[in-house]
């Protein structure tokens, strides 16, 4: 009789009561270190402000020196056109070497030359205009220096206008960006905020405290009880998945409501997608923490394996394409790639499902491969 | 003095061996910092290549022929199909097949031939804004040679006026001459701030720092050997990029080494008292990463390694002033490319030798106070 | 002849088990070499042995945490190998390290463990009032587990282990720094639950005396079986060999101890109630008078064998005795005049406060150089704190303190040279090897050149460390820990040694090695303060002072303090029978003191 329940019968009622001791124990270990707090609550938050109103590609304001070495009426338009530009915070010299001085002072980021003999060489057809850009960022020149060349087009159309006969094309590019007319670059910086914040509390969080109870040994008093290593697995997923659906709800307000990022997908599709890439970077954090059972570790691999490739190679701030091949293979295998890729789509293009429907199948089928060889690797054994 | 010297040399032998004993650590502490810079070095790039594009011609004529010849030859672009139909455009750009379309209307060579204006649709995907950008300002390169070509051959008038345009310090403009200087500070700071964080709260965690504390070490002592071996090792970790960015990028290094590891030495002071300070208030290891972790997210996100300091709202150019890996950045692209002499670096230095010597005591501080 | 077949009517039944491991410094670690044992259903059974012997290897290997290398071995008639899931639902099993969760409450961590083992609402609350009475910890059901005291998280841990009654109990040395009051109750559980539920147990312990408790004792020695069967087996070998000696008139009982226990003929020689207790050699007894500590003169008086007596005699026979320490080792003078006291700690009127609770009320006492002052008491009486104040660790509320005339607290660095601590965590750097941990400290001392080549030299052969100098010092066997730790502490020969609870989880050998070396060094004038809870060790002390609940009880020489309690019947109360008494008889009083204000 005292055996029966020995018989290797496990209803699941009590292993519905086992996993539920376990979150309860994880959540309130979350609540009760302000550490977890800072990172599921704190950070998120931060990230928000920092990517929301701090971080922007969109160039405004760039202090710029326009020299004119000669006055006229062209080259006092021309510097007119800068000072007038939204684009630029021009100040005008009238000679080189105090302009070359501010540039590398790095007061200005550019200088605009007009040379001595300009009205000159205007009449003959041949006149130069010299735009130095310091080049150590190389993109941020590349775009002042576009800037620079559409204001001084810009002076030229309005002569133009005045009758003066200026020939520009004869081909015209006539551009239109699609999903994001304004080239807001909060568009794609917000939800590549999303791809952080989700891979740091999955990956780094469960990481770090998997990898904690192994260097502690609370485990192994743990082990010697009814309990299966899935429902171990389990008690520590379920809690952080939670504290990850509150980053990402927090995360998807912020995208709508403070900085107007439109959602032209469906919402639902969008925390689908969300919830099944939280699986992956949990399953990672458990696998890196039962492959290192070491706390230091733990962590320096994951921000290695997932936070940084998150970052740098997920294509939300560097084109993949433009990467060399090998460089463009490794991405194939980072689950924050499809991610990245999945929540650019649903927040600014729609149900694209030629998109959808084959990336959330890697993401899923990633998220089956990391949990279960988490589970493989896991084992109630010591030493 | 000679005394304490020879104790703080003692705590600084010991503080390798417990970071460098393990091979594990070891490696975790050389490889990465030079596997990253490797691998980021090609990927941190906002310059575009291969960038699909497919083309709606309507016109199918000779001139329209020569535009594209020109975008197929210029090495950037690479032609990924032939639309029909303006219906094809939508699903082209939406399944990310295409970044941008060209759409030549169908009397583009008469326009030209009769002397008028000859517009081209060009339609971007704008899913990420900076891509779109970048690639449709190179789309106006092209198009702006294709017309001075034509202008030559049709002998009508030259542009009456001729932007010459010069990038200073970087001719080409790669990104990558501006990234991998701007790695050997990220990367450094990555690990020598956990490293340093972690330091202590080990100590504690294994019960240690008591025995620590009970010898004659002075709390100067104890900090002066903690901070040396991540200086050191942080030293190391910035030669190893260095080195990459040197034989296998090849960027140009125009300044002096000196200068350089001086202002990498100063910078690593400065986050050195960062992570004593972070280590002082944490009770346990986990503490000691996650405060570091999440300090260092905004250390490096307002640094301007990834996006321009001066394309931020002036309040947050006023915060990143306490950064010091913004500084840092600064002084080694500028040693690196502008080859930048100590003076004109004070600037960016004295910010970081203030952080170091305001974290650095308050951090003392808190170790001799917190369990009080 | 043990059958090939385990036999499925015991519960746990070994047979040639072997288990090695691998030190990160290349060697192979035989833990377990041929091991066969069977406890049978509804036995209390002990597992004994010396540092290293394989008893924690042998407790997980049963829990299923280990897999044997060879050998069979079956728990509840199940295979461990094959499924240790269904052993592990079946047993409760509480490890060394009980892994508490230091940021979850007592209660919190009971019910977690409650849970796991599918314990339901009604028999907990039945089972927690139970284990709350047992355990005392009933005021504390609220307070983090990491807020705890060491002994009172051992009950805890114990509590989280019998949150049900399983059908095997496997405990690893449960009772390791708990004090004696506790540990009585703890045992009086697991006799209970042998006696009313038939419960299987076994357990390790370098309580000899609770060996002797248990109907079934396994003797292990470097990963073989030594004997095996009831612990009357072991007692016997030592019957008619074990003698009390009375030490010569004015001298305490420890000098006569560490002379008796260096003879060759002698097994054993511990103090015991002022007296010394000695387990002669087989074959010495007719030559009683040959032995040369036992001078003519001396009152030696038969007495009864204990357990302790034959396991020492046992370990004796196979070359495990303690080496003799080196004496002049220590530089400290010897006290010209023992019988005047030069105060070199004095303390008063102490108080520590952490927010309301007070850990340290108003404690006062005073230590004379070249005396071994034991810190007696309970778990959580406030002596871990009172250690730490005095190495300048910890702030005091109020009162004063002075270590060699100097509060540590504030005093320049350089007078911590004088003193050496030892915590009561092994607390040396785990990565890093021996003689790494060795270097390190001398040089946090100051030490260097040849002296510091010479002393390390002496720590190496003095602690016996030479073959271990390049193990990382995490990985050193439990008792080597405690040597080195102690080797760290004694490199600078330091006038004044604190030791917090120095021989808590080490073997009966070593407790006697490290005792040799300490009166050693008070012999050479050395002050000593050290806490303990084995009680037999107060008799090596010179004076010490019980503390229970923050406050003194009672302070004095050994003898003294066994006066103060009842005596019974006439018989010497020991240590621990005193120690016992006036703990209790201070809490009757401060309870009853209670009630009269509510």
């Amino acid at each position: 009789m005292k055996h029966a329940r020995a018989a290797g019968y496990d209803p699941i009622s009590s292993r519905l009561r086992r996993i539920g001791a376990l979150v309860r124990k994880e959540s309130r270990q979350m609540l009760r270190d302000p550490s977890t707090v800072l990172i599921g609550i704190v950070m998120p938050a931060l990230l928000i402000l920092i990517f929301g109103y701090g971080l922007s590609l969109d160039v405004k304001n760039v202090p710029i020196a326009v020299v004119l070495e000669h006055r006229s009426q062209e080259a006092d338009e021309i510097a007119a056109g800068f000072s007038l530009s939204p684009y630029f915070k021009a100040t005008v010299l009238t000679s080189m070497p105090q302009a070359q001085q501010l540039m590398n002072q790095r007061k200005v980021d550019g200088i605009v030359r007009i040379r001595q003999n300009f009205s000159h060489q205007i009449a003959s057809n041949n006149a130069d205009i010299q735009v130095l850009v310091h080049g150590s960022d190389a993109n941020y020149a590349r775009i002042v220096q576009g800037y620079a060349l559409g204001a001084i087009g810009q002076s030229f159309l309005r002569k133009k206008m005045e009758g003066v006969v200026i020939n520009d094309g004869p081909v015209i590019v006539q551009s239109q960006t699609w999903f994001n007319k304004n080239n807001d670059s909060h568009y794609f910086l917000v939800p590549g905020l999303i791809v952080l914040i989700m891979t740091l509390i999955g990956a780094l969080l469960t990481a770090l405290l998997m990898a904690r109870e192994w260097e502690q040994g609370t485990l192994e008093a743990i082990f010697v009880t009814p309990v299966r290593v899935g429902e171990i697995l389990l008690g520590k997923i379920i809690p952080y998945f939670c504290l990850g659906v509150i980053g990402l709800a927090l995360c998807i307000m912020a995208a709508k409501f403070l900085f107007n990022v439109p959602l032209r997908g469906s919402t639902s599709l969008l925390a689908g997608a969300s919830m099944l890439y939280l699986l992956v970077t949990l399953g990672m954090g458990l696998l890196i923490s039962a492959a290192t059972k070491n706390q230091f570790l733990a962590s320096q691999i994951a921000i290695i394996v997932s936070y940084l490739p998150a970052m740098m190679l997920s294509g939300f701030l560097f084109d993949i394409r433009s990467m060399p091949v090998a460089l463009r293979v490794i991405t194939l295998v980072l689950p924050a790639r499809y991610y990245n890729e999945l929540l650019q789509t649903i927040f600014l293009a729609g149900n694209i499902w030629p998109i959808i429907i084959p990336d959330l199948m890697v993401v899923g089928a990633m998220a089956i491969a990391l949990l279960w060889l988490a589970r493989i690797k896991t084992k109630k054994k010591l030493g | 003095m000679f005394e304490s010297l020879l104790r703080i040399l003692a705590l600084t032998r010991k503080e390798f061996l417990v970071v460098l004993k393990d091979p594990r650590s070891r490696i975790s502490l050389f490889v990465p910092p030079i596997i990253q810079c490797l691998i980021f070095g090609y990927a941190a790039s906002y310059d575009l290549s291969n960038v699909p594009y497919a083309v709606l011609d309507q016109d199918r004529s000779f001139a329209s022929a020569q535009l594209l010849s020109q975008l197929d030859g210029s090495g950037v672009f690479l032609r990924v199909g032939n639309l029909s139909n303006v219906k094809e455009i939508e699903a082209i750009i939406d399944d990310k097949k295409a970044l941008l379309v060209l759409q030549i209307g169908q009397n583009f060579e008469r326009n030209l031939l009769m002397g008028l204006t000859a517009p081209v649709q060009l339609i971007v995907d704008g899913r990420n804004s900076n891509t779109a950008a970048i690639a449709s300002s190179y789309i106006s390169t092209e198009v702006a040679t294709f017309n001075a070509q034509w202008r030559a051959g049709h002998g009508e008038a030259k542009m009456p006026v001729r932007s010459i345009t010069r990038a200073w310090y970087n001719p080409n403009l790669e990104s990558r001459w501006f990234m991998v200087p701007g790695m050997i500070a990220t990367l450094t700071l990555l690990q020598t701030l956990i490293l340093t964080a972690m330091s202590v709260a080990r100590e504690r965690e294994h019960g240690t720092f008591d025995q620590l504390l009970v010898t004659p070490f002075s709390p100067t002592e104890i900090m002066v050997g903690k901070a040396l071996t991540p200086i050191t090792i942080g030293l190391g970790q910035a030669t190893g990029v260095l080195l990459v960015a040197q034989l296998w990028f090849h960027i140009p290094f125009a300044g002096s080494f000196l200068t350089l590891y001086l202002c990498l030495g100063i910078f690593l002071f400065a986050i050195i008292g960062i992570g004593l300070l972070v280590s002082s208030i944490s009770a346990n290891m986990q503490q000691a990463m996650l405060y570091s972790f999440v300090l260092m997210l905004p250390i490096i996100l307002l640094s301007g390694f990834m996006t321009p300091i001066s394309t931020m709202p002036r309040g947050f150019q006023y915060v990143t002033l306490f950064n010091p890996l913004r500084h840092a950045i600064r002084c080694v692209q500028r040693v690196f490319l502008e080859g930048a002499g100590i003076e004109l670096l004070i600037p960016d230095l004295w910010p970081m030798l203030l952080i170091g010597m305001v974290t650095l005591p308050a951090a003392a501080w808190m170790f001799r106070h917190r369990f009080a | 002849m043990k059958s090939e077949v385990p036999d499925k009517e015991q519960a746990i039944s070994g047979i040639a088990l072997c288990k090695a491991f691998r030190r990160t410094s290349g060697e192979n670690i035989q833990a377990l070499e041929q091991v066969s044992l069977n406890i049978h259903h509804g036995t209390l059974a002990a597992l004994v042995g010396p540092d290293g012997a394989g008893k924690t290897t042998l407790l997980r290997m049963a829990a299923g945490l280990i897999a044997p290398d060879s050998g069979k071995l079956e728990v509840l008639g199940i295979n461990v190998t094959a499924d240790p899931q269904q052993i592990q639902s079946r047993i409760s099993y509480m490890p060394q390290k009980f892994g508490l969760y230091e940021d979850l409450s007592v209660q919190e961590n009971l019910d977690l463990y409650a849970d796991l083992h599918g314990v339901t609402p009604d028999a907990k609350r039945l089972r927690y009032a139970q284990l709350m009475q047992m355990t005392d910890l009933g005021s504390f059901a609220n307070r983090l587990a990491g807020r705890l005291s060491g002994g009172m998280k051992q009950k805890l841990g114990l509590a989280c282990t019998l949150v049900r009654s399983p059908e095997l109990l496997l405990l690893d040395e449960p009772t390791v720094g708990v004090d004696p009051l506790s540990r009585r109750e703890l045992w009086e559980i697991i006799l209970r639950l042998v006696r009313d539920e038939n419960l299987t147990v076994l357990l390790s312990t370098a309580y000899l005396d609770e060996a002797e408790r248990c109907g079934h004792v396994v003797v292990l020695n470097q990963g073989k079986v030594l004997v095996q069967g009831p612990p009357g087996e072991v007692t016997k070998l030592a019957n008619g060999r074990v003698f009390l000696v009375e030490p010569p008139e004015g001298q305490p009982a420890r000098n006569l101890q560490a002379q008796c226990f260096d003879e060759p003929g002698i097994a054993d020689a511990v103090p015991e109630g002022g007296l010394v207790r000695v387990v002669l050699m087989p074959g010495m007894k007719a030559s009683l008078g040959s032995i040369g500590c036992l001078t003519a003169g001396l009152d030696v008086q038969p007495t009864p064998a204990r357990f302790e007596d034959g396991f020492m005699l046992l370990l004796h026979q196979q070359g495990n005795k303690a080496a003799p320490v080196s004496p002049g080792t220590v530089r400290q003078t010897p006290l010209a005049d023992k019988d005047r006291c030069e105060i070199i700690i004095e303390v008063h009127d102490l108080v520590k406060r952490f927010g309301a609770f007070t850990a340290v009320d108003h404690i006062s006492f005073e230590v004379c150089r070249g005396e071994i002052f034991g810190l007696l008491g309970p778990n959580g009486a406030g002596k871990t704190t009172t250690f730490r104040m005095l190495c300048g660790l910890l702030a005091a509320t109020s009162g004063t303190l002075r270590v060699a005339g100097e509060d540590l607290r504030v005093a320049r660095a350089s007078a911590r040279q004088r003193i050496g601590y030892v915590a009561q965590k092994f607390a040396l750097y785990g990565q890093l090897s021996v003689i790494e941990n060795l270097e390190f400290f001398a040089s946090a001392y100051g030490l260097r050149g040849r002296r510091k080549r010479d002393r390390i030299d002496w720590a190496l052969q003095d602690f016996e460390l030479s073959e271990l100098v390049k193990l990382p010092s995490g990985q050193l066997p439990g008792g080597y820990k405690q040597r080195l730790a102690m080797a760290a502490a004694l490199l600078h020969e330091p006038e004044i040694l604190f030791l917090d609870e120095p021989t808590s989880g080490a073997d009966p050998l070593a407790r006697r090695e490290f005792w040799q070396r300490i009166t050693l060094f008070a012999e050479q004038g050395v002050t000593v303060i050290v806490t303990t809870h084995f009680m037999e060790e107060a008799e090596y002390c010179d004076r010490a002072l019980i503390q229970d609940a923050g406050r003194l009880l009672a302070r004095g020489t050994p003898a003294e303090i066994r006066l103060l309690a009842d005596s019974r019947g006439g018989q010497r109360p020991s240590m621990e029978d005193a120690f016992i008494a006036i703990v209790e008889k201070a809490r009757e009083k401060a309870s009853t003191l209670a009630m009269g204000v509510a």
